[in-house]
């Protein structure tokens, strides 16, 4: 991991970031109750490297993502870019942030319009953006092409003449195209085959090192996500649990639900020891969150105060926690 | 890494499993429908030749020669191929030119309301919310009101004519495409590559243009296509009802009407139109059916 | 050595496209016994799903036939038995779990409903009896609550929940043999975690043979004993779980378990295997893999290779374990 990223400003910045979502009941939509998905979070991501966000169904990551990419409006909070806070922004500020966060999504299927040649989807962000001549345009996509490493035909073609790891190839270098700082990955490899995702895991990281570009990674594989980031965030429904560098908390987890997640990690290895956490319960809904520690009732550590005080989260071993059990002195 | 197009999609585990018998299916796909085709290329010269074509002035009467039977039955002539009607008129010139109007109010029609009812769908689909339960209450209340009447209405406040056919129809066929476009562009709306133009800073009118639009096409022309004959009948409803071209114009419809009470002495003055708006209206049937084969699996690689 | 519950000779599934013929299932041939989980792993296109509709005859037809070899079910060949033969032993001898819970279920009828028929039709109850054992099926599964549920629909329970619904449906019979095509896919990691247990739970009571089709290396750790590998609509390996993952042998293997991220693992780049995954309509004559294999020699790309032995229970379809 980079040490050097530390000395600069952080590149994004959230700080009590929170998104609650109406949901109406009744028969005419009287009543209304909140889905808390995102409830004042904060993190920030360092120029060049990359967050790993990691949480099961519910746990608000999308939406952080959504938020991040200026597709949702945060209820509260803070958001910075370089210093400048985006959530109040001018139309013409905010068009300057766009170019600076793109994205790359699951299904390579859904992501492209299969209407459109390959050249001029990666071009699209130029063409809405810069008024640079056709010419200039082309050159810009053979050279993009050439970084996720397409062969130059392939502006010619058109999706469906690709496998799914291609067409990822496709998303990535269309995110590429403005020379974005921050680039949201939102389960960028989940869709493709076992033996593509290496492929294209070396090539992300191989970008992020040539081009200085920060990632959100949010991934359900835990291992791809403890390799590609160098810090990393663990939500549960709608608050960070527990954030660090990645090795500290993907093979050092302090809070519970984070060592059961990653116990749920099965390894290949079949000698590796494992540590069996099984969790009790299911997931509850963002709808109605438990009173104190959202995590108490399916914690096999809780204690009495969990129930009705929230924990914060605190510095414990080398990593911020939000856990009672850390609390006194930090250490448990 | 090279690409082999065709092969790499394959590769990427799209088999196709289909449910039925795929060669038959394919072996239809690859063939045209010629049969369809060739009638209505037919009529669409015959439409366009019509003064060529044409071996009599089909207005001109004479009332010598009415009922006179097709040229296959006894006491036929070939002056008259298909015989002559009430007032003594060549069927066959009348029949070349009444596929004018058919043909005419059919694409005119379906053209208009397609693409503004296409508009209307695509802007409801779109913007979701209060725009689009406004635009679909709008589109509700014009699918349930009935062309014949608005066309009945309209004949006898401002008289029939073919403007008035045209625009009763289009009037409430539009609200039909709506309906279909929107519920097209909602699924294309939760597809993942519409937020990646949000993302680029893509607005709507771009959005709506380059992306939705073009992803509808498919069935936008089926639907066009299946609704020319639709048109067709209606048009000819209500020259039959005289609520459309009014006479001595040709329309098929008044063609029936004419011969309605003749039907079981000189029954071709009916029958011969029917046949005519029967083999149109078949044919653009077997087309769109055929089209809505041939492009939805190409929809499907969604 | 007990003779295995399913086995499975030489299999051979062709699919009729507009491409051409697929050759999905290309010779295969593996066994399980009683209380033995054999994992399929593999990827899009290698065949592990369509080996398993095949084994239960649920493929699509007349585009996809079985045109060679045998599915011996406690010694019964089953590919020549007629349709109405093979309804009786679906859901009876041979269960299978999906991987989408909620297509699984109907969701227009209760829980209670879709848990009553398997047991009706199989054990003949009625009326409270059959209501006291539908609630005890739910109960077996872990379910809690059974009783009240039984009144539920699927919409209102989680897919964890759901899962464990169609789980308790399987082994109403309770079968012989169980399949579960990647049940856990769309669950979330902690509830995969307790999914698992209750598999490994349910196969030890019943005594149940078990395939369970994967492209998680993790999943196969977990609860397989036996491996076997497949690419390209051919088995590449066979064998012991620890003995693969430890010492695979195949290349294709090798190249997954290198492919693959591990936590704590300290390399900078993982292995990328090269290429693309094959074109099944235009396999090439000899080895599938052979366009992707680093160790790739003349003889491979003539002939295909045979299993052949490389350990104590562990095959491979590689030449470089041929000793001419």
């Amino acid at each position: 991991m980079t040490t050097t990223a530390a000395s600069r400003p952080p590149l994004l910045e959230a700080r009590d970031l929170t998104k609650h979502f109406p949901v109406r009941r009744g028969m005419l939509g009287w009543s209304t109750a909140l889905v808390r998905a995102v409830d004042s979070i904060s993190f920030r991501i360092d120029a060049g490297t990359t967050l790993g966000l990691v949480g099961e169904s519910g746990c608000g990551k999308t939406t952080t993502s959504k938020l991040v990419l200026g597709l949702e409006r945060p209820t509260a909070g803070v958001l910075r870019f370089d210093g400048q806070d985006i959530i109040r922004l001018d139309p013409a500020a905010r068009r300057n942030y766009r170019r600076s966060i793109q994205a790359v999504f699951q299904d390579p299927y859904a992501s492209l319009d299969p209407r459109m040649r390959v050249g001029a989807i990666i071009a699209e962000p130029l063409v809405i953006n810069e008024r640079a001549d056709a010419a200039a345009r082309r050159r810009r996509v053979q050279e993009l092409l050439d970084l996720v490493g397409l062969p130059e035909r392939s502006a010619e073609l058109f999706p469906h003449e690709f496998s799914g790891g291609q067409r990822q190839r496709i998303a990535i270098a269309r995110a590429l195209a403005l020379s974005p700082r921050l680039v949201v990955l939102d389960e960028p490899v989940s869709a493709l085959d076992v033996s593509i995702r290496a492929q294209i895991l070396n090539l992300l990281r191989d970008l992020q090192k040539r081009l200085d570009v920060a990632y959100l990674f949010i991934a359900h594989d835990l291992a791809a996500v403890a390799h590609m980031s160098h810090t990393i965030a663990v939500m549960y429904l709608g608050q960070i649990v527990e954030w660090g560098e990645a090795d500290t908390v993907a093979l050092t987890p302090r809070h519970p639900y984070t060592q059961a997640l990653f116990a749920a990690a099965l390894p290949i290895d079949v000698d590796e020891a494992r540590a069996d956490v099984a969790l009790s319960g299911e997931v509850p809904s963002p709808l109605a969150p438990p009173s104190g520690c959202r995590f108490h009732p399916r914690c096999p550590h809780a204690m009495k105060r969990c129930a009705t005080e929230e924990p914060a989260l605190r510095p414990s071993g080398g990593r911020l926690v939000a856990c009672h059990l850390y609390d006194e002195g930090g250490s448990a | 890494m090279a690409i082999d197009p065709g092969t790499a999609e394959r590769a990427a585990g799209g088999l196709a499993v289909p449910e039925r018998d795929v060669t038959a299916a394919a072996a239809r796909r690859r063939r045209l429908p010629l049969l369809p085709l060739a009638i209505i290329g037919v009529f669409v010269l015959v439409a366009i030749l019509a003064p060529v074509l044409s071996p009599a002035d089909p207005l001109s009467q004479s009332l010598r020669n009415r009922f006179k039977p097709p040229v296959w039955m006894e006491g036929g002539s070939t002056a008259h191929l298909l015989g002559t009607d009430r007032l003594g008129r060549d069927i066959l010139s009348r029949i070349i030119w009444g596929s004018r109007v058919s043909l005419a109010a059919g694409v005119v029609t379906v053209l208009i309301a397609s693409a503004f009812g296409a508009a209307v769908g695509l802007v409801a689909g779109y913007y979701g919310g209060r725009t689009d339960a406004a635009l679909m209450r709008i589109t509700d209340a014009t699918m349930s009101f009935p062309v014949i009447l608005l066309a009945l209405i309209l004949a006898v406040t401002v008289g029939p004519s073919f403007t008035n056919v045209v625009v009763a129809i289009a009037v409430i066929l539009w609200a039909r495409y709506a309906r279909v476009i929107r519920g097209q562009v909602l699924t294309l709306m939760s597809l993942d590559f519409i937020a990646q133009a949000r993302i680029a800073g893509a607005g709507a009118w771009r959005i709506i243009t380059r992306h939705l639009l073009p992803n509808t096409l498919n069935t936008l022309v089926v639907l066009v296509t299946l609704q020319v004959g639709y048109v067709i009948i209606v048009e000819a409803s209500l020259s039959f009802l005289g609520a459309g071209i009014p006479p001595p114009t040709p329309a098929w419809g008044s063609m029936i009407a004419e011969g309605r009470e003749f039907v079981t002495s000189a029954w071709w003055a009916s029958a011969i139109p029917g046949l005519a708006i029967l083999a149109v209206v078949l044919a653009f049937n077997l087309l769109g059916d055929w089209l809505r084969d041939t492009l939805d699996p190409k929809l499907r690689q969604l | 050595m007990p003779s295995p519950v399913i086995e499975i000779r030489d299999l051979h599934t062709h699919i009729v496209t507009r491409w051409g013929t697929i050759r999905a299932v290309d010779g295969v041939s593996f066994s399980v016994g009683e209380g033995e989980t054999l994992g399929l792993v593999g990827e899009s296109g290698s065949g592990k799903s369509m080996t398993c509709l095949s084994v239960v005859r649920l493929i699509p037809r007349p585009a996809a036939r079985i045109t060679r070899g045998a599915v011996l079910l406690d010694g019964e060949d089953l590919v020549p038995k007629s349709e109405r033969e093979m309804q009786r032993i679906r859901g009876r001898k041979i269960a299978m779990i999906l991987q989408d819970p909620m297509s699984s279920l109907n969701p227009v009828f209760s829980v209670g409903m879709q848990v009553r028929e398997p047991v009706a039709l199989y054990h003949g109850l009625r009326g409270r009896r059959l209501t006291a054992r539908a609630a005890a099926l739910l109960g077996s599964v872990r379910i809690p609550s059974p009783e009240a549920r039984l009144r539920a629909f699927p919409f209102q329970m989680s897919g964890g929940m759901r899962q464990r619904v169609v789980g308790a449906m399987a082994i109403a019979a309770p079968p012989r043999l169980l399949i579960a095509d990647e049940p856990t896919t769309s669950l979330d990691l902690t509830i995969q975690a307790q999914y698992l247990g209750l598999l490994q739970e349910l196969q030890s009571r019943h005594r149940l043979a078990m395939i369970f089709i994967t492209h998680n290396l993790g999943i196969v750790s977990r609860i397989c004993d036996r491996v076997a590998v497949m690419y390209a609509g051919r088995i590449v390996e066979t064998g012991p779980v620890r003995q693969i993952f430890k010492s695979p042998a195949h290349p294709y293997t090798q190249a997954l378990l290198e492919s693959i991220p591990r936590l704590g693992d300290r390399r900078e780049r993982l292995t990328a295997i090269e290429g693309q995954p094959p074109d099944l309509a235009r396999l090439p004559g000899g080895c599938a893999f052979a366009p992707r294999c680093p160790y790739v020699m003349d003889r491979c790309r003539a002939e295909a290779p045979p299993q052949l032995a490389v350990a104590p229970g562990q095959v491979s379809a590689c030449w470089r374990h041929a000793s001419a």
